[in-house]
């Protein structure tokens, strides 16, 4: 079947996807975009996050045809035009980042916590990563950088 | 495979009538896991994740009547007065992730005795709308779900709604995993105080083939409440009933060995979950008083 629907702002086609395929495999391997991660394929890792209808979903659970005109933000989305989003930059420079691999998850996540709730509890920020997994860094330089995230964007 | 994407609940009832093979699909966060693992491929999948029947609630004299494609996040957002049990099951599921996309029609429709969504509808007795071109039934929770895993949905009907008593006394849910986001429950409990009649109404959840509820143990403390005139002075329950309550919800539950936990662990922790519930939903009822 053919998909369309508005990722990262624009307007795309994805040609011959099988009707079985998630959206994740659609962005990685038919739009080429391969930030969002596949780790699990089951909901339990969060790499695979992104934006729906400005929620967010494991783009893995998401049946391809479920995203037919909708619109997707990916970890690709939220860079500006002057560099890296202030949450990417907060992961880089505290250490949030070992291998990488879960870092678009979580990257995608605290942007959506700060963006509901700016100032977050150490509680909040537990409350609204639980659903991504880590194997690298022990979370507490992921912790940091949410924090750092916080405070630079608070006005 | 064949994806259909019905746009309104009648034309997603028609499609059902025309394909009684085709699996629905709303959140996706269970029947997806089984299509990305190979583990089952639908000929035919029926999207019902646009039909905006289905994602809607209403309130309907004293009972809300809750579309099946409602969101665990909506449920926790905008029904937490109304169904305070159910919002407090909504907020244990999964993840921010899985309760953006994950429903309870969805958790009756894979009948899981685990499932966080059943055990308030148990125990308020919540009735589950089947629709299909030939009309709606409306079936008690109890009786739809028929064993680990099955229901009485018929191939040519969706799960359109379900519809249980707004609250009228203070409710809980308390759950027993590894951690405390991103576990299947390996035994939870359930429970709602109803004043106006007297009533505790309370059900076991992933400790048995299907959700169960404990008609000994809610009559033992309606007595006592009943007979300490509790329900009017709003005074203390006492240990010792609380403890007596633990040990009658512990001999109604049918738990098994499983990974998740032993069946005599999962019968300690119910028992604890039932004293414990039951305490904290009555000091609120107490404060209430105040
Ligand atoms: C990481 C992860 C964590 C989870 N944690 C929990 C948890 O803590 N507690 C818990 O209870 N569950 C949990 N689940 C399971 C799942 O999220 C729930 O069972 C959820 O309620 C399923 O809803 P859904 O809309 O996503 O269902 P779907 O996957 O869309 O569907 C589930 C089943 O119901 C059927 N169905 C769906 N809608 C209808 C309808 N309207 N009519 C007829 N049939 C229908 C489908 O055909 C399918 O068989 C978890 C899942 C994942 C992936
Ligand atoms: S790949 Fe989607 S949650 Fe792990
Ligand atoms: S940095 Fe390696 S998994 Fe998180």
């Amino acid at each position: 079947m053919r998909l369309s629907c508005v990722v990262n702002g624009e307007e795309r086609e994805a040609e011959n996807v099988w009707e079985g395929e998630s959206l994740l495999y659609v962005l990685r391997e038919r739009l080429g975009l391969p930030g969002s991660k596949n780790a699990c394929l089951q909901g339990e890792c969060g790499s695979c996050s992104v934006y729906m209808d400005g929620v967010i979903v494991c783009s893995c659970l998401v049946l391809a045809g479920q995203a037919e005109g909708r619109e997707i933000v990916t970890v690709e989305g939220l860079a500006g035009e002057g560099g890296l989003h202030p949450v990417q930059e907060a992961f880089l420079e505290t250490g949030g980042v070992q291998c990488g691999f879960c870092t678009p998850g979580f990257v995608v996540a605290t942007h959506d916590l700060l963006s509901r709730n700016p100032g977050p509890s150490d509680a909040e920020i537990r409350e609204a990563l639980a659903g991504n997994l880590c194997r690298c860094t022990g979370y507490e330089k992921i912790l940091d950088a949410v924090r750092l995230a916080a405070r630079r964007m608070s006005p | 495979m064949e994806f259909l994407r019905p746009p309104s609940l009648h034309e997603a009832l028609e499609a059902k009538a025309a394909h009684p093979e085709a699996v629905p699909i709303s959140g996706g966060t269970d029947l997806m896991v089984e299509i990305n693992f190979d583990r089952g491929r639908p000929e035919t999948v029926l999207d019902l994740s646009r039909v905006p029947e289905l994602a809607e609630w209403e309130r309907e004299n004293g009972h809300v009547r809750v579309g099946a494609g409602v969101t665990y996040e909506r449920i926790i957002a905008e029904l937490g007065e109304a169904l305070p049990g159910l919002a407090m099951a909504s907020r244990t599921v999964g993840s921010p992730q899985i309760r953006n996309r994950g429903t309870v029609g969805g958790n009756l429709g894979t009948s899981s005795p685990a499932g966080d969504g059943l055990p308030p509808l148990y125990a308020s007795e919540a009735e589950v709308e089947l629709s299909s071109t030939g009309g709606t039934r409306r079936v008690p929770v109890s009786e739809f779900v028929t064993g680990p895993k099955r229901n009485a949905l018929r191939p040519d009907e969706l799960i359109s709604a379900f519809r249980m008593p707004r609250a009228t006394g203070p409710q809980q849910y308390a759950k027993v995993g590894t951690r405390n986001a991103m576990v299947i429950a390996v035994c939870s409990f359930g429970l709602a105080l109803c004043p106006e009649r007297g009533r505790v109404e309370a059900c076991i959840g992933s400790a048995g083939p299907t959700p169960i509820r404990t008609p000994e143990a809610e009559r033992f403390v309606e007595g006592v409440m009943e007979e300490g005139g509790l329900w009017e002075t709003r005074g203390p329950i006492g240990d010792a009933a609380l403890r007596r309550f633990g040990e009658m919800v512990q001999a109604a539950a049918r738990p098994i060995d499983d990974v998740r936990g032993t069946a005599a662990y999962r019968v300690h922790a119910i028992g604890v979950l039932a004293r414990r519930s039951l305490g904290w939903a009555w000091d609120e009822y107490r404060r209430g008083g105040e």
